[in-house]
């Protein structure tokens, strides 16, 4: 066999530098069963050994809605724009916490999962795509609890929420929420192995980012000179307009989701292209 | 059917020794500016050999150095070497752990790796999820494990608890499921590093015979890191031997293996001692120890079973009555295993040697640290504390005949004398 011949049946090659953006889709195809493995590891053993199990899925956003309604409702009396204070939180936080729950699992990505990724190859991306997916499922439970609140005032005589038809966009919500929040957790997970301070920010970033989005007061009453603010803030138009959608109270334009779906894609793409820097030799770094 | 299925080209791995994290931005730095002026990495060029034994300028260290080989098809190869000399590194590269620094490795056919067992285990999760789990890890399809369930069950002998959670499995059971997953990989190049050293003898029996069908039947690719000689010696034909992150030898097992046991002979075995500050009121200080063998030869590794002594030369400066010189061995886990004294005497001005001579007790390979004291009555006037390292090899000299125990069975291999008589 020549020589030349034998080179072009090379299946693998290692080599130090890879080009710029370099993704090897169809090996992530080929590890699809192991992002679904992942992804029922993640949500069976979460609960395992606790009492009440996924109940604690519905207890969470209850009491946080609670503690909204109470502090922010009925103490320091934000306004809901005329929406009853329960759905109103709700919508909030159920889209909100699926964001918050994408971003800060995934940007522990490098530093929890260093022992595997010391010892076997795979490729890095099924961690962070396995969490938001078995984010998913935490969400649908969640939305359920939201559900069944809506209906329950949508049923009422004089009701005071209007849906409207623009609730045949919610897919495209839930896809802008986790892509922004997969790109900023994968952006950050990366950052973390080399500069380890960024962990300390993340906690205190999130909730900064939380009060800088519509999620406990409505973008209407925000005064005017900080309204562009707000507005530059991808996650805004998201949860606006599902708050549109589903109350028909809230800010819902084709311009500011426009832009939001612009600010993930371009997210998502810098952010695939600094983990894919990364994890090549983070293990020397980590 | 003698096709290389992997070539290694000058494959070299550069490591930064230290703390790496602090000032890492400023370096970062640096090293841009470097780039975009078109100048060499300033932090890359002072890398040294990986030799822990000296301590170098640099922070940086070459764990490889421009390593090149082919493996071919069907072959087992042995890779060994001393700790640190490279091994595990290699193993990284190829298991695409980490990037090589330079070179290029290119490889034919699906290759696994196993450089720990039961990767990505969950405890809360039950066998059977585990063994979907691991073996997605390792690369297989979830229909590729569906087929091979049954046989990897049975193979690990653990049927009954495959509903279990792993957490509460013993140890061995633990440790037997997941080499079953990977024993039932089946990639044509399979990649392992020293997972024999755990479970039971019978069960590395069982493995060891598993690796070695898996080559022969099938035609696959194995390559082989392990401490355990005996091992190495039943299952590889060729062999590869790394030496401070070099190439040192490749080529048939036996002569490589020849080249390993002696290539240690040359440092390490010589401990020298400054004087004692208070050199005036010291009756007497150790200037020296050394571990050789029954004749006086220096042996920085003792070999498996061998016989050794260690001898202390001190000087004395003045008379000392009832002089004791005691020295003890302790574990490298700091478990003190043996004391020893000498006879009481009064000893007079001079330079001594005393030895302690250790022939009929086999220590199991490791390092082991010793306590060297002198005193007078029971006044100890100079006391060493672990400076000086015992090193028993796993690889016994070449006289000894292969032994039937197992290294791991206990601190002293010695066999007690067993009588078996018929009494009824």
């Amino acid at each position: 066999m020549s020589l030349s011949k034998q080179t072009d049946q090379w299946d693998l090659e290692i080599q130090p530098e890879s080009s710029f953006f370099e993704l090897n889709w169809r090996e992530l195809w080929h590890y699809r069963d192991l992002i679904l493995l992942f992804v029922r590891r993640d949500i069976v053993s979460t609960y395992k050994q606790t009492i009440l199990g996924p109940i604690w899925f519905f207890i969470q956003p209850i009491l946080t809605t609670l503690t909204y309604v109470i502090i922010f409702g009925n103490i320091a009396g934000i306004s809901t724009g005329g929406v009853p204070k329960i759905l109103f939180y709700l919508a909030g936080i159920t889209l909100w916490n699926y964001f918050q729950e994408c971003l800060m699992k995934t940007s522990d990505t490098f530093i929890l999962n260093q022992n595997l990724f010391g010892k076997v190859y795979f490729p890095r991306l099924a961690i962070p795509i396995s969490i938001v997916i078995s984010n998913l499922f935490k969400f649908f439970i969640q939305l359920a609890l939201f559900l069944v609140a809506w209906v329950y005032f949508l049923l009422q005589a004089e009701s005071p929420i209007q849906p409207n038809g623009t609730l045949a966009l919610f897919p495209v919500y839930l896809l802008l929420m986790s892509g922004l929040g997969f790109s900023f957790g994968v952006l950050i997970s990366s950052l973390t192995t080399k500069y380890r301070d960024l962990r300390f920010l993340i906690q205190f970033g999130v909730q900064l980012l939380m009060y800088g989005t519509p999620i406990v007061y409505p973008l209407e009453i925000v005064p005017d000179k900080y309204r562009l603010l707000l507005l530059a803030n991808p996650i805004t138009s998201v949860i606006e307009a599902f708050k549109y959608s589903f109350l028909g109270q809230g800010y819902f334009s084709w311009f500011g989701l426009g832009y939001s779906l612009i600010f993930m894609v371009i997210c998502l793409f810098l952010s695939i292209l600094v983990f894919n820097r990364v994890e090549k030799t983070f293990m020397d770094t980590v | 059917m003698s096709d290389t299925v992997i070539r290694v080209e000058n494959i070299s791995k550069l490591y930064q020794l230290g703390e790496i994290s602090t000032g890492t931005l400023s370096r970062d730095l640096h090293r841009w500016w470097a780039g975009v002026r078109g100048k060499e990495d300033p932090f890359r060029k002072i890398g040294q050999t990986n030799d822990r034994s000296t301590k170098g300028s640099s922070d940086y260290v070459w764990a490889l150095q421009d390593i090149s080989f082919d493996v071919k098809q069907g072959e087992i190869l042995g890779i060994i070497g001393r700790n640190g000399a490279g091994k595990s590194t290699l193993l990284k590269l190829l298991s695409r752990v980490t990037k090589p620094t330079s070179g290029r490795i290119r490889v034919k056919g699906r290759m696994a790796s196993l450089l720990e067992v039961g990767t990505g285990f969950h405890p809360e999760l039950t066998g059977r999820e585990n063994i979907f789990l691991n073996g997605a890890i390792m690369g297989m399809k979830k229909n590729e494990i569906r087929a091979k369930l049954d046989e990897i069950v049975d193979f690990a002998g653990v049927e009954r608890y495959l509903d279990t959670p792993v957490k509460r499995y013993s140890s061995g059971m633990y440790v037997r499921l997941a080499f079953a997953v990977a024993a039932h990989l089946e990639p044509e190049i399979l990649v392992i590093d020293e997972v024999l050293a755990v479970g039971d003898a019978e069960f590395q029996k069982k493995c060891l015979g598993k690796m070695k069908d898996v080559s022969e039947k099938d035609g696959r690719t194995v390559l082989f890191v392990s401490h355990n000689m005996d091992a190495i010696q039943k299952l590889c034909s060729r062999g590869m031997l790394l030496n401070n992150g070099q190439l040192h030898q490749q080529g048939e097992l036996s002569k490589v293996l020849d080249t390993y046991l002696s290539i240690n002979k040359s440092a390490g075995a010589s401990f020298l001692f400054q004087p004692p500050a208070n050199l005036e009121e010291c009756p007497g200080y150790v200037i020296r120890v050394t571990i050789e063998d029954l004749a006086g030869t220096l042996l920085p590794e003792i070999p498996l079973w061998d016989p050794w002594q260690v001898r202390i030369r001190f000087k004395v400066q003045k008379t000392i009555p009832h002089f004791v010189a005691g020295m003890g061995i302790n574990t490298s886990l700091g478990m003190p295993l043996q004391t020893t004294w000498s006879k009481p005497q009064d000893i007079r001005a001079g330079e001594y040697e005393i030895i302690f001579q250790n022939t009929d007790l086999a220590y199991a390979p490791g390092i082991y640290y010793l306590d060297i004291g002198l005193s007078s009555y029971l006044r100890t006037f100079q006391y060493i504390s672990q400076t000086v390292a015992l090193h028993i090899s796993d690889v016994p000299s070449p006289q000894q005949t292969a032994s039937i125990i197992n290294t791991k069975s206990g601190l002293l291999l010695n066999q007690l004398e067993t009588l078996c008589t018929q009494v009824k």
